[in-house]
């Protein structure tokens, strides 16, 4: 009887006949090409493969690249549930026009926000020149690699928990007021807990975009070794010489620290969730 | 439910190959139809492969080439222009875009296509003068007045000045920049490698952003406002000057640099698939005619044609010249000692090696 009903309620004809289509465009637009990496490397032998991936300008290289992309990330949580909060909760002109904008750092080619970025925040832009008396480069350091992957992450924090908010029952609010709780008490006992998981999930977006970000980075970092350099330009730097083994090498490092990262980000959300539910 | 499943699976997978092959097959009836009439007919079509700074060069030279191939031969070229960093256009050729012919930045990129099987062995003496129709050399851009008093290769270590020059790793135009500061250490030290590599690690201390390309440190430079001298082409150098006014910048020439060849060669193995190769010899070769020539100079490539040297002698200064060969050898060994990893450049930056 409940399996009559589980086959009547399927929107797709037949679990099998999707399921396959599933795996095969799956396996042709991501597996393929991942599982292409992995061949591509096996020029190297494992000695090798290893010196490559962690040679200490590579090793400082990932380190730029995951610091920066979480740091950027981090901040964008808090500012893209702030956004979200303000675009949901109230109503004021513009606010269409505001919603809209969120997106575009989704559309812009990044390399054209690295040149905004990069003319903003320079010596002699308007943001950089006023923090450039202060003794604090915007522009060619850390602080500009994490400005441009805020830039480009702001959106998945935003568009992830900006409908969660939205169905957010106010009969719960107003319930907990009716209990005695306060502004504060509600925010953090009611609203928050709703919010965990999709706040962990615009996180992992924006952190996972942040890590391959290569346009707009490349052009306010300043690319110095050791420092600002972020992997995915020596990936470039390795292309360059012809080095494909090594330049999957380095690839192939930062797909497996990447998917382990976004593992164990999945599995506390989904933890999460359960918990809240 | 399971064998249900199964076929399912199986049914989807054979489905969309199917598909997916009959997709491939039909744009390969399509390429094979599109080849067969390119030969027969007498338009023909050839595919130049070239670096970023040669743009508006070949806009012009390919009007001229088709203009004069068509008055010899009867027959319409069209010729098309492909443009990007040099390694990454060397890159494409060899993942199969079908270049008839390619003209790089570096020695370097071509022989990677000869690794490859693409362009036969000893491509570089095939044309004159190394295969370098036109040429350039690296030059030093300040600002107007040049406020640092900058002179040399010398001025560019002392404590207050600021170099702007892309990553050799990344950009081909770069190495050019790192081997004249080279070639000019080595000139000085009489020879001594050790003197040369400490003067170009010094250097490129001096260097407060390493962009990925040329075009990104002209940038840099120029509407960034950082650093007090660009090391660049001397096209690249003379164009900037043009453009944004010599109100701006001025072009130092130092006391020696290195000779720019930006090499040409025919892909042998795609004008042997395509029937080009008379055309696409044709087309390299006429660059070294007057007419080539005097589209070159007019870019601000230095012309090898001595007749059209003479008449653009004000444009482009006397200086002493070394060439790649004279003090680094050819471009395989120059890579492997240089750029290549754990090479002196990467020594440069890795701590614990200064």
């Amino acid at each position: 009887m409940s399996q009559m009903q589980a086959t009547r309620k399927r929107v797709l004809p037949g679990f099998g006949l999707t399921m396959g289509y599933s795996v095969l465009y799956l396996s042709l637009v991501v597996l393929v090409p991942l599982s292409a990496l992995l061949l591509n490397s096996t020029g190297l032998t494992w000695g090798k493969f290893w010196d490559v991936a962690t040679d200490a300008r590579v090793l400082a290289s990932y380190k730029v690249s995951f610091l920066c992309a979480a740091a950027a990330a981090l901040i964008d949580l808090f500012l893209g549930l702030l956004i979200a909060w303000v675009l949901v909760r109230y109503e004021f002109p513009g606010k269409r026009m505001f919603d809209a904008v969120i997106d575009l750092p989704f559309a812009l080619p990044t390399a054209v926000a690295g040149v905004a970025l990069t003319a903003l925040y320079a010596q002699n832009g308007w943001i950089g020149s006023m923090f450039e008396p202060l003794g604090w480069k915007m522009a060619y350091s850390q602080t500009g690699i994490t400005l441009a992957l805020m830039f480009i992450g702001i959106p998945f924090v935003v568009r992830t928990v900006q409908p969660v908010l939205e169905e957010l029952d106010k009969d719960e609010e107003e319930v907990a007021a009716t209990l005695g709780a306060g502004r504060w008490r509600t925010f953090r006992s009611v609203i928050v807990p709703e919010l965990v998981p999709p706040l962990l999930t615009g996180f992992a977006l924006a952190f996972a975009r942040g890590i391959g970000e290569y346009g707009s980075v490349v052009f306010i970092s300043g690319n110095m070794p050791m420092k600002t350099e972020i992997a995915p330009l020596l990936i470039m730097s390795k292309l360059e010489q012809n080095d494909y083994a090594g330049a999957t090498a380095v690839a192939l490092m930062l797909l497996v620290i990447s998917f382990v990262l976004l593992f164990v980000i999945n599995s506390f959300q989904r933890w999460s969730r359960r918990r809240a539910v | 439910m399971k064998r249900n499943y199964k076929t399912g699976l199986i049914l989807g997978l054979s489905l969309v190959l199917t598909m997916v092959l009959s997709a491939c097959g039909a744009s390969k009836e399509g390429m094979q139809a599109d080849g067969s009439s390119a030969s027969g007919s007498k338009d023909v079509e050839l595919l130049n492969v070239s670096y970023d700074p040669t743009r508006e060069l070949y806009e012009a030279y390919n009007k001229a080439f088709a203009a004069h191939w068509e008055k010899e031969k009867g027959q319409k070229v069209t010729i098309k222009q492909s443009h990007g960093g040099s390694g990454k256009q060397s890159r494409s050729v060899q993942d199969g875009l079908d270049a008839d012919v390619v003209t790089l930045a570096l020695g370097y990129d071509i022989d990677a296509l000869q690794e490859k099987g693409l362009v036969k062995e000893g491509w570089q003496s095939k044309y004159e003068h190394n295969s370098s129709p036109y040429t350039s050399t690296i030059v030093l851009l300040v600002r107007k007045g040049n406020p640092k008093g900058i002179k040399d290769w010398d001025d560019l270590t002392r404590g207050d000045v600021q170099v702007i020059t892309p990553n050799p790793k990344t950009s081909g135009g770069a190495r050019w920049n790192y081997l004249a500061a080279w070639a000019y250490a080595l000139k000085k030290s009489n020879n001594d490698e050790a003197k040369a590599q400490q003067f170009v690690q010094e250097l490129y201390k001096h260097v407060p952003v390493l962009d990925s390309g040329a075009r990104g440190a002209t940038t840099t430079f120029v509407e960034r406002g950082i650093g007090d001298v660009l090391i660049a082409w001397e096209n690249e150098a003379l164009l900037s000057v043009k453009e944004l006014g010599a109100d701006k910048f001025d072009i130092v020439y130092p006391s020696i640099s290195i000779l720019a060849e930006p090499p040409v060669a025919v892909v042998d193995k795609v004008v042997d698939k395509k029937g080009t190769r008379e055309v696409a010899d044709a087309y390299l070769k006429y660059l070294y005619s007057e007419e080539g020539q005097t589209i070159a100079a007019e870019n601000y490539y230095r012309p090898t044609l001595e007749s059209v040297t003479a008449k653009y002698k004000d444009q482009f200064p006397n200086l002493e010249l070394v060439t790649l060969k004279d003090v680094f050898g050819t471009w395989k060994e120059t890579q492997q000692k240089h750029f290549s990893d754990k090479g002196i450049f990467d020594q440069i930056y890795v701590p614990g090696s200064s």
